[in-house]
């Protein structure tokens, strides 16, 4: 028996199949995970990610504190609301963790972490938080829903209060606003636009009820995987961990260099291979035989193992399988990659492999 | 939940068995295991005219979870293969028993069907696997 969320009961009143995700109990899909992961590329779906961490940051020298903390430079959040995708990094320069930090006021600060990295991540955080005075709350009494796909945003605002539909609408991507118990936020794990929509605990089960009744298809983990795959985003512990630099990881653009003196946990280490060529890259790749590409399968070129993929899956839209893979950083055009006893060439692309629904690799 | 036909026989690697005429007999996975999968993505089939043996593996159904063997639950001779699995893997978990059918042997041996369950016992095994 794991955790559960505010949602778990209506998840098992719609059928789902329950798996443990990290010491939850979250559901994998609802009957089908491809018919799923097609409602979100085609209208909209909604994701319970509850088991999320949050948590708020306060204090005279928020911004000075994450400054250090994070690769990516908080200074970039100018007006309140706005996000940004960032690595928490060690003095190693590998991937503590990633997350979603947003803006209030230079003294207040969100950020939302993955699950399966909580404890770790809640003690890392704290930890460095002590020496810069920066109080670290856990947000516990909430639930995140997000809703994902074309129509996601519209269907959102069918629900909203006048005056909280008024502010989504204004909201540019990667902002978010809170206004009258719900944090709104323009962000997603999937390729498409939509919200992420952080409710009180207590009123999460009739915001889910009432986007249910209009129209927004639940959708389980399984989905979220193989979208998030599509889109060409990282996941942690797949892509990237404690052991992998975010340059190999495909994130350089996460790592803000300049300015040159700001001082953040693990620059030290990244400097020798910033402006070198890390000695290996993340890649896509796309089977197109028939067969599917999962994570740890060997990469191999010229009759050597290279690497092997971080994360792989059947990709609906594209009706094939897709791949991340690290493999030395020369590599490109063709590989096998070792499946069931047989090699299988694949092709090495640069992802995502699909926006807006459609197949956009190169 | 998934539901078992009391028609059908069934291995212990949850394939059924459906008897067509004296000889021949049509094979598939049960609806629990095409359950424990999830939506399948591609089925490998064994040719017509192959040969198969007892619990030897001659077919593959891919889902998005995994990949799975299929092991023959007669020994004998392929005489018909569903093709529709070709461009629609998802017959298997729409219709376990019915239009997701794999192949269908010629026994050669028809003493191997003492070997298979009956639904009764089919539904007590899979009880033992979900604990």
């Amino acid at each position: 028996m794991g955790a559960k969320t505010a949602l778990y009961q209506e998840h098992l009143n719609l059928g789902a199949k329950i798996v443990d995700f990290a010491g939850w109990d979250m559901p994998l899909h609802y009957g089908s995970q491809v018919e799923e992961h097609y409602k979100v590329r085609g209208e909209a779906g909604m994701f319970d990610v509850s088991h999320m961490t949050f948590v708020d940051l306060k204090g005279e020298r928020a911004r000075e504190f994450l400054r250090y903390l994070l690769a990516n430079n908080v200074d970039r959040l100018k007006s309140p609301g706005r996000a940004l995708y960032t690595c928490m990094l060690n003095e190693k320069g590998g991937v503590v963790d990633d997350l979603i930090v947003y803006y209030f006021d230079e003294t207040y600060y969100r950020m939302v972490v993955n699950a399966g990295t909580h404890d770790k991540d809640m003690a890392w955080i704290e930890g460095h938080a002590a020496a810069f005075d920066v109080s670290v709350t856990e947000l516990t009494e909430v639930a995140l829903l997000a809703v994902q796909g074309p129509d996601a945003r519209s269907k959102v605002h069918d629900l909203l209060s006048e005056k909280q539909r008024e502010k989504a609408e204004g909201l540019a991507p990667f902002n978010a606003v809170e206004s009258e118990g719900f944090f709104i936020s323009r962000t997603g794990y999937t390729g498409e636009d939509g919200y992420e929509v952080m409710v009180p605990a207590d009123q999460a089960v009739d915001f889910w009820r009432r986007l249910h009744k209009i129209g927004v298809h639940p959708v389980g983990l399984g989905a979220r995987d193989t979208l998030r795959l599509e889109a060409g985003m990282d996941l942690y512990s797949a892509e990237m961990d404690e052991e992998t630099s975010p340059l190999e990881a495909g994130l350089k653009w996460t790592v803000a260099w300049e300015p040159q003196d700001r001082n953040f946990i693990g620059r030290e280490a990244l400097e020798p291979q910033y402006n070198a060529t890390p000695a290996r890259k993340l890649v896509g790749l796309i089977l197109d035989d028939r067969g599917v590409l999962r994570a740890h399968q060997r990469v191999i070129v010229d009759g050597e193992v290279v690497g092997e993929v971080t994360s792989g899956s059947f990709s609906p839209t594209l009706g094939k399988a897709i791949a991340f893979a690290r493999v030395p950083h020369d590599v490109s055009g063709k590989v096998l990659v070792e499946m069931r006893g047989k090699q299988l060439p694949a092709r090495v692309v640069k992802p995502p492999f699909v926006r807006h629904g459609k197949a956009c690799f190169e | 939940m998934s539901n078992v036909p009391s028609h059908l026989k069934y291995a212990k690697s949850h394939e059924w068995v459906e008897s067509l005429s004296d000889d021949t007999y049509r094979i598939g996975i049960s609806d629990h295991a095409q359950d424990l999968l999830g939506d399948m993505v591609f089925v490998e089939l064994p040719e017509v005219g192959q040969a198969v043996s007892v619990q030897n593996e001659c077919a593959v159904v891919e889902s998005v979870k995994a990949a799975s063997d299929v092991y023959s639950p007669l020994s004998g001779e392929v005489v018909a293969i569903n093709e529709a699995l070709v461009d629609n893997p998802d017959l298997v978990n729409r219709d376990a028993y019915g239009d997701g059918w794999l192949f269908t042997v010629k026994a050669s041996d028809l003493s191997e069907l003492a070997g298979l369950m009956s639904a009764d016992d089919y539904i007590e095994l899979r009880s033992d696997d979900d604990h």
